[in-house]
């Protein structure tokens, strides 16, 4: 019997999706602690949540889960504002409830692989945290490639240095690390003797794309997380289809985590791309409300 | 859109001209005063003219989310109520899956007494306004309808669904909707897997008894194809969330935005948290392609996604709603179903120019209501019959450019007598379109399966139960699309109800 998410007598009980913590993580990335007992104690590496910003307009939205803490009951998220939704999400404040659904996907397959190396880009970082964790864990030696555009939006070091054996930096613009892409240290370490076993890639597209491309190569295994367009995340919809080795694939059940080499990235990227439009133009009205409210909050 | 593209549709849509509610009221209302003048002979009662659906103008209707069909006046249903013969064999009963009293809920609207009506419904039928709504009535209970069989058509016979909604729609506007009766506590506890049609008749049925009923649903709303799928101009959602409620207040409870199989397991259901038995009713759920070259470009949608952008997250509201809907001016939509018409009359509403339904077979073939038909055909939807595409062509920027059809003929009879399509070679063309919503039905989704793993299902992934709906595990049952495949509301309810029956009795 769970000692939270169920009473005594084993009803459930409306479970409330409180956030309990929240930490802004640098201008465009927030982490927040959500109160999810039966999420924290199900998830696994590798699987990702659905939440709504409240019921009755939230778009619904994909999340990778950086953390869990079954004792606590929480999990953890960390998200990019990149849209009005995210935005709007990153409004709520400790105390606010929000929708959670989850732990969906398919966890990442963890064995003892021997070397694996862990490319994070961005925001990526946050889930792939999980994975270094458990690759270690299960007795791998493990490599972190963490990337960045710059030193403020580099996240998790802290985390990482914890867990990984080794963790090579990298940002664009070298504030932080080895001015190069990811693609250059992974390059490097593809080429060592023996190479790496396995390699795990998460971040942008384009990112992942590119790691593609360059341990293929080598024949490297490599898988990628990929975050598509969903609504439901069960597998409804099929707006996360992506074609996988030639074959229609649905991210949120048959994923999210796919052999990279696979995947046909251009198809991926445009699908993404998809109402990017219309996004953009509700961003723009969501950046310029909050700035109106803002305005507002400092003339009162 | 000009009508003149409505007459360019294949297939006969007799399209009247619209009339106001008030033409139909004072129609029936005469001839309601005419007949009570004196006894009515079967004869009598045959020659009563059927009472057409009140329905918003299709040139309205079509650029607004409003339902389509306004409902009966009381002097309509009352006047229609009169044209059943109240046959002692009642073949209407027999054709329906959860066996309403048909004649005797006509009996009391004849007399007026709709409210002696609603009850009569509800002994047997908890969401009569959304069957009266969504129920394809000509396949079932006014199918072997003697009327309509005397007068020699299925469209002749008594209006059953549309009667069956204006009692509803009177209780609930009347504030006479009853909360059915919750038995004396069990003891026992029943866990019900997915909020639609199947799921909240069985949990109806087993809070009746007693038992302690906890429904488990995935999404943020209660109502399952129901609030996703079927549209506002179709169910309005207030309604069903106002039948959800009658629910509650039977004390069931719901837990939502809990999906069994990954939130919990089922197997921790009974094994950990004190259940008794489980209900599974999770729907079809996983959307069916053509299976064709294209599909996964930008601008094709499966009507599970299209849909629920609409009607569940309510994209049609611009400017609220966070979820976006695909800007288009040109669709296809390809199926013949329910859902086909659902997709094609939702895009038009959102702002389409032109949409086309392409069927490979023809009117009569098409497994769509006949009124969702004949609603599509006067909103300006066009019907390109005996035609699929082969590809989906895209752009250089991997969007929709169109859509690579072929043509087809009838050919010979197959062994069900029906003429088979047959494709005509070479008849292959380019037909523009920007967006392609394909609804050609679902696949069973396969997340309770994979996680539960004695839990036995056919190639199609569906569920296998016996006649009681049990499955190959113990004290689990399913009903609904998950062992049906893609079917309609009533069937489910219909399986939610048998395997209600039988959770009853075990737990008793």
């Amino acid at each position: 019997m769970l000692d939270c998410g169920i009473t005594q007598t084993g009803v459930f009980m409306k479970t409330e999706h409180r956030i309990v913590s929240k930490r802004q993580l640098s201008e465009e990335v927030y982490r927040i602690e959500v109160l999810a007992p039966l999420v924290a104690r199900e998830r696994k590496a590798g699987q990702f949540v659905v939440v709504m910003y409240d019921e009755e307009y939230s778009e619904r939205i994909p999340l990778t889960i950086a953390d869990a803490d079954p004792e606590k009951g929480t999990v953890t998220l960390i998200f990019q504002t990149v849209g009005a939704s995210t935005h709007k999400l990153a409004l709520k404040e400790p105390g606010d409830s929000i929708v959670l659904l989850g732990p969906l996907g398919n966890p990442t397959h963890i064995e003892k692989f021997g070397w694996a190396v862990c490319v994070g880009g961005g925001i990526g970082l946050a889930p792939l945290h999980p994975i270094v964790k458990a690759l270690k864990e299960a007795g791998n030696r493990v490599t972190v490639i963490s990337g960045a555009r710059t030193a403020e939006l580099l996240i998790m070091q802290d985390e990482m240095n914890a867990v990984a054996d080794e963790n090579i930096v990298v940002t664009d613009d070298g504030t932080a690390g080895r001015k190069a892409l990811v693609t250059v240290p992974l390059a490097e370490l593809c080429a060592a003797s023996p190479p790496p076993d396995i390699v795990v890639a998460i971040g942008p597209p384009i990112m992942m794309k590119f790691c593609a491309e360059t341990t293929r190569p080598f024949g490297i295994k490599t898988l990628a997380s990929l975050n598509t367009i969903m609504i439901d995340g069960t597998g409804m919809c099929g707006g996360c289809r992506v074609s996988v080795g030639g074959a229609t694939k649905f991210v949120c059940v048959d994923g999210p985590e796919f052999d990279a080499h696979q995947v046909d990235w251009g198809q991926m990227m445009s699908r993404l791309g998809a109402y990017k439009d219309i996004e953009k133009e509700a961003h723009e009205k969501c950046h310029l409300e909050m700035s109106i409210k803002q305005l507002e909050k400092e003339r009162s | 859109m000009p009508s003149g593209n409505v007459h360019q549709a294949v297939g006969e849509g007799t399209i009247m001209s619209h009339m106001e509610t008030s033409f139909y009221q004072q129609a029936a209302q005469a001839e309601l005063e005419k007949i009570r003048s004196a006894a009515l002979t079967p004869r009598a009662r045959m020659a009563i003219t059927v009472q057409d659906m009140p329905c918003q103008d299709p040139e309205v209707r079509r650029h607004n989310m409003q339902e389509v069909a306004i409902g009966y006046t009381r002097e309509q249903a009352m006047l229609e109520a009169e044209r059943c013969l109240q046959c002692k064999n009642a073949p209407c009963v027999a054709g329906c899956p959860v066996k309403i009293d048909i004649p005797g809920f006509i009996r009391k609207v004849k007399e007026g007494d709709f409210t002696g009506a609603g009850q009569v419904i509800k002994q047997t039928n908890l969401l009569p306004s959304i069957c009266g709504r969504v129920c394809p009535q000509e396949k079932q209970c006014q199918l072997p309808c003697t009327v309509g069989k005397a007068l020699g058509g299925v469209d002749k016979a008594v209006q059953i669904g549309r009667l069956e909604r204006f009692v509803a729609d009177y209780e609930r506007e009347h504030g006479l909707q009853t909360v059915p009766h919750a038995g004396p506590s069990s003891g026992k506890r029943v866990a019900i897997v997915g909020a639609g049609p199947a799921g909240l008749t069985c949990a109806v049925d087993v809070r009746r008894e007693g038992h302690d009923v906890v429904v488990f649903e995935a999404f943020h709303k209660a109502g399952g194809v129901m609030v996703y799928g079927i549209p506002e101009f179709r169910l309005p959602k207030a309604l069903v969330a106002s039948e959800a409620g009658l629910l509650e207040s039977m004390g069931v409870q719901f837990e939502m935005n809990f999906l069994v199989g990954r939130t919990r397991k089922l197997s921790s259901l009974l094994k950990e948290d004190g259940f008794d038995a489980v209900f599974i009713g999770t729907g079809a759920g996983l959307p069916k392609f053509m299976d064709i070259p294209g599909e996964n470009l930008v601008g094709v949608f499966s009507a599970n996604e299209y849909l629920t952008r609409a009607n569940l997250m309510k994209a049609y509201e611009i400017g609220k709603a966070g979820t976006p809907i695909y800007p288009s001016r040109r669709v296809a939509v390809l199926g013949g179903g329910n859902v086909a018409m659902d997709s094609a009359r939702m895009a038009m509403r959102l702002g389409a120019e032109e949409v086309r339904v392409l069927y490979r077979r023809t009117r009569e073939e098409m497994p769509a209501r006949a009124e969702e038909v004949g609603h599509a055909m006067e909103e300006g939807i066009i019907f390109d019959f005996l035609a699929s595409p082969t590809k989906v062509v895209g752009d250089d920027k991997g969007k929709v450019a169109g859509l690579e059809v072929l043509s087809y003929q009838l050919g010979e009879p197959d062994e069900s007598g029906r003429r088979k399509p047959v494709p005509i070679r070479g008849s292959e063309h380019f037909v523009p379109f920007d967006t392609v919503i394909v609804a050609i039905g679902n696949e069973s989704n396969p997340l309770i399966s994979r996680t539960t793993p004695d839990l036995h299902v056919d190639r199609h992934g569906h569920i296998i139960v016996d006649e009681k709906q049990k499955t190959s595990l113990d004290r689990v049952y399913a009903g609904g699309d998950i062992v049906l495949g893609a079917a309609t509301v009533i069937l489910a309810m219909g399986e939610g109800r048998r395997a209600a029956a039988a959770i009853n009795e075990v737990l008793q």
